[in-house]
């Protein structure tokens, strides 16, 4: 059972979680999107800076959650910064699926980072905890938002 | 001694002589199953009790031998199920110390119950620019309602202010009563913080001024007990399943001259007295409020639990959780870095609390891998969670069948999440 824990909460994962990178909000933003998990009252806002290529040029958040939630965040930022919108698509739905999918081989999407995903692994432990899923998923599912142009989501 | 005041007798004291924990702990079957090749350290009772053994059995039996629907039908299944669940009426009644049995109407949850209050009494009793006193430490069950009322009605909600400790201002309280003020709902016991409310105090200055006092008893009456003549209060509402009984039913009393004010709240079968299509006419209370079958089975399991409690003795469960949370408090408290929401100096069986800035999350998950369960979250009572300025406590409760050495785990497992998070 504690191997479980030690997957979960990684080295990685708690320097993120107590150390969030891009933990800011840029002026220059020009999409943003709060998101809530209603079941814990976490909340974050996502801000991005895309320009009209669509590349993302800065990405940071701000709020308060759980160190998976904060690391998540965290290594989010880090990850879309100078990707496409599509290559950041992908790389949202192989990672939604790598929290969700009990199939550890998951299928990566066409175009994804690899190497980005590689990094993202240490987030793999999640599948062992499904209440915990949405704390992993609650940045991406803003970012997603925000990229969009929606102004709020919510992982309920 | 008449009956009702030797079973009054009976609830307080109890019918079998002391309290064994390790023996109460065999009449709850879960208790014995391991988590993760762990114990089960149940400590989030608050959120919902385990069932005992007496439960479950009634329930079993209910179902196996004696289920048809009730108030309908002459055949012998029909009337022994009914039997059974006015019976359970009659068992709540008397827990309660209710004048009449027909001042409990059953509801599908506490939550239905002060819904059932805000939409049958607050529609016709309240006008625009009336005013509903709510609490700074309510749970949402006891503030949506009255939201959703206002919206409809136009009428306006205050807020009994707190103090750090998580105790009422009884002076901001009584200022907050006006000419205006209809309607008082307040809390007997916090969910969150585990604060006893002065609800005697509460009703006296509210009905000094004519005002109507609705008591959430969902957490008092698990560790407190309640004598709803004794309060006077007007609605008290509580649900089964925190009292050890199933989930789906909840109990709304009411003073019977104000439920027999009252329009219904459903309309449906079973409360009816003559149905035609050019006009209906009612049961009298408490059927008025419980259109459609009910939920039979919880209703007489509900009855069960109560006639458990009564048998182990309030006076007896609440000084063995007294003890728990004198204990915990002690042990928690050397916890470095442990800050425990909730010191006020009249409280029961709740401990909340945050630890540095480990998030509740990982706080609960972490011990739970360690066969400990607790709940990790805002307790459905954001505005509270706002006041102390954090989103979300861990919350430890205790019930009848905790025990010292569950407090231990509980506590070792915290100095685990402290390995972890370093």
């Amino acid at each position: 059972m504690m191997d479980d824990l030690r997957d979960l909460y990684q080295e990685v994962i708690l320097d993120h979680g107590k150390n969030p990178r891009n933990f800011r909000h840029p002026e220059d933003a020009n999409r943003e999107a709060r998101g809530d998990n209603p079941m814990c009252g976490d909340k974050l806002t996502v801000y991005l800076r895309v320009n009209p290529d669509g590349r993302v040029e800065d990405a940071a958040f701000e709020g308060r959650g759980c160190a998976i939630s904060t690391a998540s965040a965290s290594m989010m930022t880090e990850m879309i910064r100078g990707k496409t919108e599509a290559q950041v698509k992908a790389l949202f739905e192989s990672f939604h699926e790598m929290c969700t999918k009990d199939d550890p081989e998951h299928v990566h999407h066409e175009g994804v980072d690899e190497e980005a995903m590689e990094k993202l692994q240490v987030l793999a432990g999640i599948r062992q905890f499904p209440m915990r899923v949405k704390c992993a998923t609650l940045a991406w599912h803003t970012m997603d938002a925000a990229m969009a142009g929606a102004r709020k989501t919510s992982t309920e | 001694m008449n009956e009702i005041v030797r079973l009054r007798q009976d609830i307080e004291t109890g019918t079998k002589s002391g309290f064994d924990v390790y023996e109460v702990r065999k009449d709850f079957p879960i208790l014995s199953r391991t988590i993760y090749d762990k114990p089960l350290v149940y400590l989030d009772s608050a959120a919902s009790a385990q069932k005992p053994r007496q439960v479950i059995d009634t329930m079993v039996r209910t179902m196996t031998e004696e289920y048809a629907n009730v108030h309908r039908g002459v055949h012998w299944l029909s009337s022994t199920a009914t039997t059974r669940f006015e019976a359970a009426r009659k068992s709540v009644q008397c827990f309660i110390n209710a004048r009449e049995d027909r001042e409990i109407v059953f509801t599908r949850s506490a939550t239905e119950a002060v819904n059932l209050v805000a939409a049958s009494w607050g529609r016709t009793n309240l006008r625009e620019g009336d005013e509903i006193v709510i609490s700074r430490m309510e749970h949402h069950a006891n503030i949506v309602p009255w939201q959703m009322l206002r919206t409809e009605k136009g009428i306006v909600l205050k807020v009994v202010p707190i103090d750090e400790r998580g105790t009422l201002d009884m002076d901001a309280f009584e200022k907050l009563l006006g000419p205006k003020t209809k309607l008082v709902a307040i809390t007997h016991m916090s969910n969150a913080l585990g604060t006893i409310n002065p609800v005697a105090d509460i009703v006296r200055i509210a009905h000094d001024k004519g005002i109507t006092v609705l008591i959430d008893g969902c957490q008092g009456i698990t560790h407190l007990g309640v004598d709803v003549q004794a309060l006077d209060a007007d609605f008290y509402v509580f649900s089964g399943h925190k009292l050890y009984g199933p989930t789906g039913v909840g109990v709304l009393y009411g003073k019977a001259a104000i439920l027999e004010a009252m329009p219904p709240y459903q309309g449906g079968g079973d409360m009816i007295a003559r149905v035609t299509f050019e006009e209906t006419t009612f049961k009298g209370i408490p059927h008025r409020f419980e259109a459609g079958t009910p939920a039979i089975v919880e209703v007489i399991g509900l009855g069960a639990a109560l006639d458990y409690l009564t048998e182990l003795g309030l006076d007896a469960i609440a000084a063995h959780e007294r003890d728990l949370l004198t204990y915990a408090t002690k042990q928690l408290s050397e916890i470095p870095g442990l800050r425990i929401y909730g010191t006020s100096p009249t409280k029961a069986s709740i401990l909340s609390f945050t630890m540095g800035d480990v998030h509740p999350h990982d706080i609960g998950t972490i011990i739970d891998r360690a066969g400990v369960a607790v709940r990790a979250g805002h307790h459905c009572a954001q505005p509270l969670m706002d006041f102390y300025d954090v989103a979300a406590t861990v919350r430890a409760s205790f019930a009848l069948y905790n025990t010292r050495e569950e407090v231990d785990a509980l506590a070792s497992a915290l100095r685990r999440v402290q390995e972890i998070f370093g």
